[in-house]
């Protein structure tokens, strides 16, 4: 390496009528200093001579090794002389010393049981906040709408679009894959449990309940929270790290109505869509693998389908989207909000929009599941 | 000039599609000469500041950068002149995630045999020496000023003592007793630490203060190079037109009055 010669930074220490004479030679800099600073911290108080003539190269860390040894010498009541040291050399020095930093040592409390508690109650409080939070983000949403009927010039309707297309269109062929591998999965799993009680037809009921009822919008409102909350999380939350957001209100631009309302709508108007398209897929594919596994027919299918599935089992399953669709887009809305002013907070809130999302989705699944089965529908 | 230039362009080339910002391009820089790149909005300097740092390729062209045709560079020797390299972007772009103190510490983290402490300490005194106060080192980029993160951005460009430092705009956005303390820390490490500064600015006052060679991008190219003196002579429009204006005169009476 050309930078070979720096590795010679070296110390000679000698006596000389009472004082210590310490001569420096070589590079004094930041790649010498590792191996430098212990000899030069081993040193213990004494009035010292140091000379620098020797000296060919010294930067910042070196002239603060060389005034950080003065300053304690001095404090244990030492004398220290400099001599020999070139002209940059000194000035360096004394540009060095001038802005060395007094560090003060920190006093770091131990942890006690007091604020162990404090650090409990304040995140069950914030979870209280949150949950403050997101009704007043779905406040904020209705009368947006709300508003939007009596000023249509406020309301977005290219954005609207825009995001029909993301969040819908985008999301069609991964849902379809999904819903489809999902009915074949519940025929074949299905056909040999039924098999052993000679019951082999009603895998037709078990696919079209399962899938009408519960699956198919489920793992929709999953899919579209775990694509969707993130997207909006992160379009709203590197606004929010820029500054724009702030710029929108300062030129009289809502960010609710131009970035909430857009969005959550177009959520609110696709998830039902791709919730019935993730029905017939899931049909279709539990449909196949009947033909294949069981050989009911295509025709079969379709009789015993339409016969014996209730109409409810589709309401049941399409009731529950536009919840989730609220779910999904609030999550991701507020929590773009609570983007800081770091990148590191951005992928923090990201990923939390997802996970808050989908487990939201799935607790209000649950509750609907326990409602229906009270009410008897 | 006897001496070997430290980066040296020529024939430089950059084009954004078919928008052509730099063409034929030839600049030298001197070691230890602190070199103002001065220019309208729009004439490139900062794609030059980019191109010579290695962030973008030109389109053609060469450069060489202590001695090593840094285009066709292997990537040890890119790193090895990255680490001779210390560049201040204009919002400091601190890695925000990082307390100040840390995103100093981030070159320092190269060299082997440096202690935790020592590390710490050195990067408290880049800190403070680059004109914070030094408990600025515990907080996070967003928790300061734009002032405060420029003075952060450079002292994270010069923690490992480069040989040269390339500044964007250091001084802009600064209040005067500020930006005057930063011309004259550059000034300072320039002539302590023999350090090379190239320096892209705006501002006259840092250009008179710290200068010791301008070189005035135009018409897609390096148009002149020289002292604060040289350029008054040039009767370029552009140029006349920059160091004759109201606020060029208010400079150069400000610089006789300190002189």
């Amino acid at each position: 390496m050309s930078q070979a010669a720096e590795a010679l930074g070296d110390i000679r220490i000698s006596e000389d009528g009472g004082w210590r004479e310490l001569a420096l030679s070589g590079a004094l800099t930041v790649r010498t200093l590792g191996r430098l600073q212990p000899e030069l911290e081993a040193l213990s108080p004494a009035d010292t001579r140091i000379d620098l003539a020797g000296v060919d190269r010294i930067d910042t860390a070196g002239a603060w090794a060389i005034a950080k040894l003065q300053q304690r010498l001095s404090e244990a009541g030492s004398r220290s002389e400099l001599q020999g040291a070139a002209e940059a050399h000194a000035q360096l020095l004394e540009t060095v010393r001038t802005s060395l930093p007094d560090i003060m040592p920190e006093t770091v409390r131990p942890k006690s049981w007091n604020d162990r508690l404090e650090a409990l109650g304040r995140r069950i409080a914030s979870a209280g906040v949150f949950a403050a939070e997101m009704s007043g983000y779905l406040g904020i949403f209705l009368a947006r709408l709300g508003r939007s009927l009596f000023h249509p010039r406020e309301f977005r309707l290219t954005a609207l679009v825009h995001h029909c297309q993301e969040v819908g269109l985008r999301a069609v062929p991964i849902v379809s894959l999904m819903a489809f591998l999902i009915g074949v999965v519940l025929a074949f799993q299905g056909s040999a449990q039924l098999r052993q009680f000679g019951a082999e037809v009603f895998v037709v009921d078990l696919i079209a309940i399962s899938i009408l009822r519960e699956l198919g919008i489920l793992l929709t409102a999953i899919i579209v929270a775990g694509r969707t909350a993130s997207a909006f999380t992160a379009a709203i939350g590197s606004m929010k790290m820029r500054e724009e957001i702030d710029a929108m209100r300062t030129l009289g631009i809502d960010p609710a109505m131009a970035l909430f309302v857009p969005r959550i709508l177009a959520l609110l108007l696709m998830l039902p869509i791709l919730g019935l398209i993730a029905n017939v897929m899931g049909l279709l594919g539990g449909g196949i693998m009947s033909w294949i596994e069981l050989g009911i027919s295509p025709a079969m299918f379709t009789t015993r389908l339409v016969q014996d599935t209730a109409i409810s089992h589709l309401v049941v399953g399409m009731v529950k989207a536009p919840v989730f669709a609220l779910i999904i887009g609030i999550v991701g809305c507020h929590a773009g909000m609570k983007v800081g002013s770091n990148a590191e907070s951005l992928g923090r809130m990201t990923s939390s929009a997802v996970v808050t999302a989908i487990f939201a989705v799935i607790v209000t699944d649950a509750m609907f599941s326990v409602f229906f089965a009270q009410i008897g529908y | 000039m006897d001496k070997e230039a430290i980066i040296s362009l020529r024939g430089i080339r950059n084009q954004f599609g078919r928008h052509v910002v730099h063409e034929n391009l030839d600049l030298d820089v001197w070691p230890g000469e602190v070199l103002g790149v001065v220019g309208g909005s729009g004439t490139g300097k900062s794609v030059l500041l980019r191109t010579i740092v290695g962030l973008r390729r030109p389109q053609a062209g060469s450069i060489e950068m202590f001695g090593i045709d840094a285009l066709n560079a292997s990537e040890e020797q890119r790193i090895a002149i990255d680490r001779r390299n210390g560049v201040m972007f204009q919002d400091g772009a601190l890695f925000s995630s990082l307390t100040v103190r840390e995103n100093v510490e981030v070159p320092l983290r190269v060299i082997p045999d440096l202690g935790t402490e020592l590390r710490e300490a050195l990067a408290d005194l880049k800190i403070s020496m680059s004109g914070l106060p030094w408990k600025a080192g515990d907080n996070y980029p967003s928790e300061l000023s734009g002032g405060m993160r420029k003075r952060a951005g450079l002292a994270r460009a010069l923690a490992l003592d480069p040989e040269i430092v390339f500044l964007d705009e250091p001084t802009a956005g600064l209040d005067p007793i500020g930006a005057s303390d930063f011309d004259t820390l550059i000034k300072g490490l320039s002539r302590q630490l023999g350090l090379t500064v190239f320096l892209v600015t705006h501002d006259l006052d840092t250009l008179h203060a710290t200068c010791d060679r301008i070189a005035v991008l135009a018409e897609k190219r390096v148009l002149v190079t020289g002292t604060m003196s040289e350029m008054l002579e040039v009767d370029h429009p552009w140029v006349h037109e920059y160091f004759h204006g109201p606020r060029a005169r208010a400079a150069i009476e400000a610089k006789d009055r300190t002189d």
